[in-house]
C-alpha cells in the first residue's frame, strides 16, 4: 500500500504523483539502488577471494545483504513524518540498552559491546549510527535554523550521552564515529563557523588532555600508528601488512585471486576491517579508483537527496546519513593505507560482518524514503 | 523555548543547500587525498613494497622462552622442559593434507584421536602457522620420518621442549599442568609475547605464577625465499626464559601423606608455622598431569570426568567439608574471651541435649552421656552436648564473629587459583541467602560443626597455625623464592594479619586440652601419642547424611559412601610449634583412628627427619 501525504490536497490524488511502477511503488531510488547494489557484489566478489574461496563465508555474507536489502525496502515504505516521530523514542530506547550493556553486557577482548537478545546478539552502539542523526534533526527541526545557543547546548548534550556511554564500554573507536555523526548533524543545521572554530579549536587542546584518560590498549593503539615498527609482533603488524599488500599491487593490481600477500602470507582480518588491502592488491590503482567513484556516486546521490528533501527534518536527516556513510568509508580505508590508526571499522558493504551491514542499508532505506515521499508541488 | 519567530523555510533550505554544497567539496577533497595516497603506495613506492612481498621478504620469527622450572624446598624438580620431536604441518605449503596424513600413517603411528585434535587446532591457526599432528616422536618413528621427508613438502619433524612433571600424580593438584592455550586464553594473554608460545598454565602453580613461569619473547628477523626458506639472521633478540619457582613444598612430606592415605579419598593440608609455607597439599585421588601436557584423549578425559571418586577436584582447596568437632578448640576459646564460660566450669551431660520448651533432641555422640564435663573433658572426650550449651550461650553472632577471625568462610588467598571459601553461616547469610531467619536450634550445630559450616582442609590447617602461633596468623603460601634469570631472588611476602590480641591465659588452656586429646587416657587420638615430641591436635567427625530422630546409627550398615568422614588437625611440637597439619578422611569413620595416624606421619617426618 502506498501511503498518501497525510495534508495532500484533493487534486493532487487525482494526479498520479509520480509514473507508476514497480520501484516507484516500492519506493526505490533507482540511482542509489543501483549503486549499492554494485557494491554489495563486488563486496561478494572479494569476499570470495579474501575467504580463501569457501562458500560457507559466501553464503552467510548473501543472507545477511538479503536481510539488509529487505530492511532497507521496509523503511523506505515509511513516511518521514513515521520516522519522524520515532526518533526520541528510538533514542531514549538505545541509551537504556546502553546502560543495559555496562550493567549485563558480555565481555570479549576488554571491553563490553554486545546485548544477548536471546536470540540474536546485538551492538546498541551500532544503532546510533542512525538515531543520532535522527534525534537531532527531530530536535532542531522544529525551530528556527541555525539554532539559537541554547538548543544548540541541548543538542550537544544529546549526542555527548551515548558517546560516553560507548565510550564507557569501552570502545572508543566507535564512540567518536557517533560522536561524528552528531557533529555532521550540527553541522548541517547550519552553526556558524565561528562556533566550529571554537570547538575544533578546543578539541585540538583537550588532545593532551584526553591522553592520560584513555586505556593502556588505545594509548598502545596511537603510539603504534605513529610508529607501526615499534610493535611489529603485535598491533603494527596489520598496518605493515596491510601496506605491503596494497604498495604491491600497483597500477593494475595482481588479478582477482591472485593477491600472494592476502592468500599466502599475513594479512590479518583481510575479509573483515583490512578487505580495503585485498581489493587494492588484487585491482591495483585502477580498481581502487573505480571503486572510490562508485563509494563518491552513492554519497552525492545522498547529498542530492538531502538537497531535494522539503521539510527541515528530512533535510538534516539525509545529509547527515550520507555523510556517516563516507565518514566511515574514510576512516575504514585511512586506516587501511595507514593514514589513520588502528580502528576496528569495517568497509561499508564490503567488510565481511553482519550488524553495520544492516544498520548501512536501513540508512538508505531513509533515504529513500525521503526521497519518494516528497510531495510534488503544483507548478 | 519561546517559539516567536516564524521559520524561513527559504532561508533555511538556502542554508542547508550551502552546508551540504561544503560538505560535498570536502568529501571529494578527502577522496582526492585518499587517492593521493594510493597512488604513493602503489605507483611511487610500488617497487619497494613489490620487493617486500615477493622474493627477499623479511620474516619476523617469534622465539619462545623456556618456561621456568619448579622445585621443591629440598631442590626436587617437580615441573621441567624435556626436549621431544614432534611432527608439524604446514597447511599452507601441503598440496592436500588429507591425503598428506593418509600418507603419513603408513610411517608413524598416527590415530584418528591425533587426527582429530589436528584438526581441531587447524581452525584455530592461520594456514601458515605449522601445526602440531604428532608430539613425542619415537627414536625410530623420526629416522624413518627423515628418509621420507622429501615425499611430504609442508611435514616438518621439530625438536620442541615438552612441559614434564616427575612426580606426576604426586603433585597435579598443587602444580597443575600446561596445555594447548584455547581461544578463550587469547582473548586475554598479551598476542605479541605467546606468539611463539603453544602452552599456557591450566591449573595450580602452573597458572597463578603463569606471568613469571612464561618469561618474554624473543624476535629473530630473517630473511626468507619466496619458498619460506631461510638465507640469513638479520637480526636476534634473544628471548627471557621464565623465572624459576622454589615452592615451600616438601616432597617427602607430599608422598608420606599419600602413601598414609591408603585406600582412601580426602585431602591433606601441612603448613610450615613459622612462614605459613604450604608443606604438603595432597588431594587424592589424583591424575597423572602429563597427559594433559601433549593434549588428552577424550576417553581418557571422560574417563578422569566422569569418574565417581572425581580426580580431577581439588580437594585441599576445593573440597567444602563439615568441620565437625575439630572447631571446639575454637569454639571454647570463644568462650573463654566472651567470659561466658570458664574453663573449669561443668556442665552436665546426659548424653543429648533440648533447648528450653522444645521436645527434639540434640544428642551426644557417646548414647549414654560424659556425666560433669568442663571445657578439658569436653574437648579431650568431644562431648557435644557441652557445646551445644556452649554455642547457645554464645549466640550465632559471636561465633560468627570470633571465628571469622580464625578466617572461617573466606578464601585462605593461598597463592593458588580456584580456591573456595567454605561457609561459615550467620544470620545476615541466611536472610540473604535461603530467606528465611536463623532458629536457635542451627547455632547448637555450628556449636559442633555441623549444619550450614563448610571448611576447606587448607582453611583448617591455616587456623591451626594460627591457633598453635597464639592469634599470629601469616598468609599461607606455596611459593617461597622466584629466581630470576639474571641470578637475582626475590621471596614471596609473608603477609600477616594478626588476630586481636586475646588472653593468653585463654590460649594456653585450650592448646593444653588439645594436648591431651593425644597424651590423655580418655583423649580421642591418643593412638598416636609420641615419645619424641608433643602434639596438640582435634579430631573430627563430618556427617555424610543426618540421623533422624530415635533412629540408630550402624557404621556397618551404612553404605561405603555414606559412611562419615574422619577428620583431624593437629600441629606439633606443642612448646614451639613447627607445623601444622589438617587431614580430611572422606568416608573414613571416626578421625582418631584413621585421620590422626596420617597426620602423625607428616609430622614424624617433619620433625624427625635428622633422627631417621
Amino acid at each position: 500500500m502506498r501511503e498518501m501525504p497525510r495534508s495532500a490536497l484533493s487534486f493532487q490524488e487525482s494526479q498520479p504523483a509520480r509514473p507508476l511502477g514497480l520501484l516507484a511503488w516500492l519506493h526505490i531510488d533507482l540511482p542509489l539502488l543501483t549503486g549499492l547494489l554494485l557494491l554489495a557484489f563486488l563486496g561478494l566478489a572479494v569476499l570470495y577471494s579474501a575467504g580463501d574461496q569457501q562458500m560457507v563465508l559466501l553464503n552467510k555474507q548473501m543472507i545477511r545483504l538479503g536481510v539488509g536489502f529487505t530492511a532497507m525496502i521496509l523503511i523506505a515504505q515509511f513516511h518521514p513524518q513515521h520516522l519522524r516521530r520515532w526518533s526520541p523514542w528510538l533514542y531514549l530506547v538505545g541509551i537504556l540498552m546502553l546502560m543495559a550493556v555496562i550493567l549485563f553486557g558480555e565481555q570479549g577482548k576488554g571491553a563490553q559491546r554486545w546485548l544477548d537478545l536471546g536470540i540474536v546478539r546485538f551492538q546498541p552502539s551500532e544503532m546510533f549510527k542512525l538515531s543520532l542523526p535522527m534525534v537531532i534533526a527531530w530536535f532542531l527541526a522544529d525551530h528556527r535554523l541555525p539554532p539559537q545557543l541554547s538548543r544548540l547546548l541541548a543538542a550537544g548534550l544529546l549526542t555527548l550521552l551515548p558517546v560516553l556511554l560507548i565510550a564507557k564500554q569501552p570502545d572508543l573507536g566507535t564512540a567518536l564515529l557517533v560522536g561524528a555523526a552528531g557533529a555532521i548533524a550540527l553541522f548541517l543545521a547550519g552553526i556558524s563557523w565561528y562556533l566550529i572554530a571554537v570547538v575544533g579549536l578546543s578539541l585540538a587542546a583537550l588532545g593532551p588532555a584526553a591522553w592520560y584518560l584513555m586505556h593502556e590498549y588505545q594509548r598502545q593503539r596511537v603510539l603504534t600508528f605513529l610508529n607501526p615498527e615499534s610493535d611489529p609482533l603485535g598491533t603494527g603488524y596489520h598496518i605493515i601488512q596491510s601496506k605491503i599488500a596494497i604498495g604491491s599491487g600497483g597500477v593494475g593490481g595482481k588479478g582477482w585471486l591472485n593477491g600472494t600477500q592476502s592468500h599466502l602470507e599475513f594479512l590479518p582480518e583481510r575479509h573483515t576491517d583490512f578487505i580495503f588491502a585485498v581489493i587494492s592488491e588484487e585491482f591495483g590503482l585502477v580498481g581502487v579508483l573505480a571503486l572510490l567513484c562508485l563509494y563518491l556516486f552513492i554519497i552525492l546521490r545522498g547529498l542530492y537527496i538531502a538537497s531535494q528533501a522539503q521539510d527541515t527534518f528530512s533535510r538534516i536527516l539525509a545529509g547527515a546519513l550520507s555523510l556517516v556513510f563516507f565518514v566511515y568509508l574514510f576512516v575504514n580505508t585511512g586506516m587501511v593505507t595507514g593514514l589513520l590508526p588502528v580502528v576496528g571499522v569495517p568497509l561499508p558493504l564490503i567488510s565481511y560482518g553482519g550488524t553495520s551491514l544492516v544498520t548501512i542499508l536501513i540508512s538508505f532505506g531513509i533515504l529513500m524514503s525521503i526521497h519518494t515521499h516528497r510531495k510534488l508541488l503544483p507548478t | 523555548m519561546p517559539q516567536s519567530s516564524i521559520k524561513d523555510h527559504l532561508y533555511e533550505s538556502q542554508l542547508f543547500l550551502s552546508r551540504a554544497i561544503v560538505s560535498g567539496i570536502l568529501v571529494i577533497m578527502v577522496l582526492l587525498l585518499l587517492a593521493g595516497r594510493m597512488f604513493y603506495l602503489q605507483v611511487a613506492s610500488h617497487d619497494h613494497f613489490t620487493t617486500l612481498s615477493k622474493d627477499n621478504r623479511v620474516k619476523l620469527q617469534p622465539l619462545p622462552p623456556t618456561r621456568g622450572l619448579i622445585y621443591d624446598r629440598n631442590g626436587l624438580i617437580l615441573a621441567q622442559n624435556l626436549p621431544a620431536y614432534s611432527l608439524e604441518i604446514t597447511p599452507e605449503k601441503t598440496p592436500d593434507v588429507d591425503a598428506t596424513i593418509q600418507a603419513l600413517r603408513q610411517i608413524i603411528t598416527i590415530t584418528d584421536e591425533h587426527i582429530q585434535r589436528f584438526q581441531q587446532l587447524r581452525t584455530q591457526h592461520r594456514r601458515f602457522d605449522s601445526i602440531p599432528l604428532r608430539v613425542r616422536l619415537q627414536d625410530d618413528e623420526v629416522a624413518r620420518l627423515s628418509v621420507n621427508r622429501h615425499r611430504f613438502p609442508g611435514v616438518d619433524v621439530k625438536a620442541t621442549l615438552l612441559r614434564d612433571y616427575p612426580q606426576a600424580m604426586q603433585t597435579a593438584h598443587l602444580l597443575g599442568y600446561v596445555g594447548r592455550i584455547n581461544e578463550r586464553e587469547l582473548d586475554i594473554i598479551d598476542i605479541s609475547n605467546y606468539s611463539g608460545t603453544s602452552y599456557i598454565g591450566k591449573n595450580g602453580v602452573e597458572k597463578s605464577y603463569e606471568s613469571l613461569l612464561h618469561g618474554q619473547v624473543g624476535l629473530q628477523q630473517v630473511e626468507v625465499n619466496a619458498k619460506g626458506r631461510v638465507l640469513r639472521v638479520l637480526e636476534n633478540r634473544s628471548p627471557k626464559p621464565g623465572d624459576n619457582l622454589h615452592l615451600f613444598l616438601d616432597m617427602d612430606l607430599q608422598r608420606i601423606a599419600l602413601e598414609a592415605m591408603g585406600e582412601f579419598n580426602g585431602a591433606v593440608a601441612a603448613i610450615e608455622i613459622k612462614s605459613g609455607g604450604v608443606l604438603a597439599l595432597v588431594s587424592k585421588p589424583g591424575y597423572n598431569p602429563n597427559l594433559f601436557v601433549e593434549g588428552i584423549s577424550t576417553e581418557a578425559y571422560a574417563e578422569l570426568k566422569n569418574s565417581i571418586d572425581k580426580p580431577l577436584f581439588n580437594r585441599a582447596i576445593r573440597g567444602q567439608y563439615p568441620p565437625g568437632s575439630t572447631v571446639k578448640p575454637f569454639i571454647g576459646l570463644a568462650g573463654l574471651e566472651y567470659g561466658v564460660v570458664g574453663y573449669h566450669q561443668e556442665t552436665y551431660c546426659p548424653g543429648y541435649y533440648q533447648l528450653p520448651g522444645k521436645e527434639h533432641k540434640y544428642r551426644d555422640w557417646k548414647k549414654w552421656g560424659h556425666a560433669e564435663v568442663g571445657m578439658k573433658k569436653a574437648i579431650v572426650e568431644s562431648c557435644d552436648v557441652y557445646y551445644y550449651e556452649l554455642a547457645r550461650t554464645l549466640g550465632i553472632d559471636r561465633l560468627h564473629e570470633f571465628l571469622q577471625g580464625f578466617g572461617f568462610g573466606q578464601p585462605t588467598r593461598v597463592d593458588l587459583t580456584g580456591e573456595l571459601s567454605g561457609l561459615l553461616p550467620s544470620r545476615e547469610w541466611k536472610r540473604e541467602r535461603r530467606r528465611e531467619p536463623w532458629y536457635p536450634g542451627e547455632t547448637l550445630i555450628v556449636g559442633i560443626g555441623q549444619g550450614y559450616f563448610l571448611s576447606t582442609p587448607l582453611q583448617l590447617a591455616a587456623a591451626t597455625a594460627t591457633l598453635a602461633n597464639q592469634g599470629h596468623h601469616i598468609r599461607p603460601r606455596v611459593v617461597s623464592l622466584i629466581e630470576k634469570r639474571d641470578g637475582t631472588t626475590q621471596k614471596s611476602p609473608k603477609i600477616i594479619d594478626d588476630l586481636k590480641q586475646l588472653d593468653p591465659i585463654h590460649w594456653t588452656q585450650v592448646i593444653d586440652a588439645m594436648t591431651q586429646v593425644v597424651e590423655g587416657l580418655r583423649g580421642t587420638a591418643r593412638s598416636i601419642r609420641s615419645e619424641n615430641y608433643r602434639i596438640a591436635g582435634k579430631t573430627g567427625t563430618a556427617q555424610v547424611f543426618s540421623i533422624k530422630q530415635d533412629e540408630e546409627y550402624d557404621e556397618e550398615t551404612v553404605a561405603k559412601r555414606r559412611r562419615d568422614h574422619a577428620l583431624f588437625i593437629a600441629f606439633a611440637p606443642v612448646e614451639d610449634p613447627q607445623i601444622a597439619v589438617a587431614v580430611v578422611v572422606e568416608n573414613g569413620g571416626h578421625g582418631g583412628a584413621v585421620a590422626a595416624p596420617i597426620a602423625q606421619k607428616i609430622m614424624d617426618r617433619f620433625l624427625l627427619r635428622d633422627d631417621t
